[in-house]
């Protein structure tokens, strides 16, 4: 084990897709350090345009790390530097002269935990595109309030609640209260940090479905410690462990056929 | 590498424990049928016909406890193929173990009847082969062994092209005289439970193979059972 580990010119072994989708983020050798740790060593991959690409692997493997760099969330981090390159459609996101809030009003994201705003269920949702402006009139905020709101599957069950505080729903709602939140800004992308590793089974079905659904207008990326979810609504996944990206592929080969002995350890239950 | 979760090792472990155990089983009847049909010995094949329960039983609990992993541990990559692997190939041996039995009945059937000693070392060359392919494909199971499985998978014409040229010697006997007929017919069937079994074996190196490298072929298999064809020219 440890002599596979310390290998340094490292090749993420690769499996293309038998349909071949569109790139949305390109991203070639990045690599992140927190201080004098190196959390990322040069990851490089193509993400596919409104498709769920998974990413697995153990803790500390450097996902969700990743994950954060795509809408430069690690900027806020004291002491986090990025290197290498990512660009959406083509633009890079950290060319000094990008707005941040733009990309992230493009790059949406969800997190572990539900955080709706100590807000009313409207509001929660009303927000991103009232600071944005992209609301012209009070009608046109409605509108796209219930929209996201349905696209999200939630609308039926608070439409007559809407004034209500959203802190007061429950936590599969108030997910998908969040997941309406960043659909509201129309966003390109969407993040997904262990979107569900704090819901109940049901609600989790909830919010894969829900996932399953935005694909078609969406490009999401969505990091999960539960293999079995990254099978059920990824279409590519991709395997990190130490900083390193072991293997991408379609998630159908990956879980039944992996070509790397890491990911096959690793989904098999057989790691560490 | 062993899971991180030790039980689950074991569970697979007795999986292929019981599937080596029903292999067994099978290798035996199919043994016991064919030497009881030399023999015309009607205790053995009776023996058979009974002993086949045994591998129904096993079979279903092959089955029962693939389901409880599956439904417990969420296999995934090699352990999940290994389970389905072991549940196709349980099927393929209960399928065997069918066949023997039906030998064996036959063999009851033909009670008393003389054989001509020639046709039965034909059958009894059939059954060597077949019984051989079985060993080694079961061999190649329980070691992973894809070229082994391979080695059966490409072997397998070698039992079809000897059931044809039985079938056309039975042909011949059964015209030449029809006292024949009734013992050519019973000894045809059991040619052709012995020919099946060569196919479940083909069935199971493929299994292996695919438990081994999660493909599957992608080529036909190698056939040589011609009896279909002479059959039309001889009509």
């Amino acid at each position: 084990m440890s002599a596979v580990q310390s290998v340094t010119p490292f090749e993420t072994v690769r499996t293309p897709d038998p349909a071949s989708r569109p790139t949305k983020i390109h991203t070639a050798n990045v690599k992140v350090t927190y201080g004098q740790k190196q959390a990322l060593h040069g990851v490089s991959i193509d993400i596919a345009e409104k498709a769920v690409t998974a990413f697995i692997g153990p803790s500390g493997c450097g996902k969700s790390t990743f994950l954060r760099c795509i809408n430069r969330m690690n900027d806020s981090i004291a002491g986090a530097r990025v290197e290498g390159t990512i660009k959406l459609d083509d633009q890079n996101i950290y060319d000094p002269d990008l707005d941040v809030v733009e990309l992230r009003a493009r790059v949406g994201m969800v997190f572990q935990k539900p955080n709706p705003f100590p807000k009313s269920i409207f509001d929660n949702v009303a927000y991103g595109p009232r600071i944005h402006g992209l609301a012209r009139s009070k009608a046109d905020l409605e509108e796209i309030v219930v929209t996201s709101l349905q696209k999200a599957s939630l609308f039926n069950e608070v439409k007559d609640r809407l004034a209500e505080p959203g802190t007061g729903l429950s936590g599969g709602q108030q997910q998908r209260l969040c997941i309406a939140r960043a659909i509201a800004v129309s966003p390109e992308v969407i993040l997904m940090d262990e979107p569900c590793s704090a819901l109940d089974p049901i609600a989790t079905a909830k919010v894969e479905e829900l996932i399953d659904e935005l694909r078609a207008n969406f490009t999401i990326v969505i990091v999960t410690h539960s293999m079995q979810q990254a099978a059920r609504v990824s279409q590519r996944t991709a395997f990190f462990h130490l900083g390193h990206l072991i293997e991408e592929g379609p998630t159908d080969h990956v879980f039944t056929n992996p070509l790397e002995q890491r990911t096959q350890d690793y989904i098999t239950g057989r790691f560490g | 590498m062993e899971h991180t979760v030790s039980a689950y090792d074991d569970d697979l472990k007795s999986i292929a424990r019981m599937v080596t155990e029903i292999g067994g089983l099978a290798e035996r009847a199919v043994g016991d049928a064919v030497q009881a049909l030399t023999r015309l010995d009607i205790d053995l094949a009776q023996r058979v016909i009974l002993g086949d329960k045994e591998l129904d039983r096993l079979q279903r609990e092959i089955e029962d406890k693939a389901i409880l992993v599956i439904a417990r541990r969420q296999p995934m990559a090699s352990d999940l193929r290994e389970i389905v692997g072991a549940m196709r190939i349980a099927n393929d041996i209960e399928r065997v173990g069918d066949l023997a039995k039906n030998i064996a009945k036959r063999v009851v059937a033909i009670n008393g009847v003389f054989p001509h000693k020639q046709l039965i070392t034909g059958v009894e060359h059939l059954c060597e082969i077949a019984l051989q392919q079985l060993k080694k494909v079961l061999d190649a199971y329980a070691s992973q062994d894809d070229q082994a499985a391979n080695a059966v998978r490409q072997r397998d014409d070698e039992i079809d092209a000897l059931y044809t040229s039985l079938f056309r010697e039975l042909l011949t006997y059964m015209m030449e005289d029809p006292r024949n007929l009734t013992f050519c017919i019973h000894l045809l069937f059991c040619a052709k439970n012995i020919e099946r079994i060569g196919d479940h074996a083909t069935n199971i190196a493929e299994s292996v193979h695919y438990v081994v490298t999660g493909r599957s072929y992608e080529d036909e298999r190698p056939k040589a059972d011609a009896s279909i064809a002479s059959t039309i020219a001889g009509s």
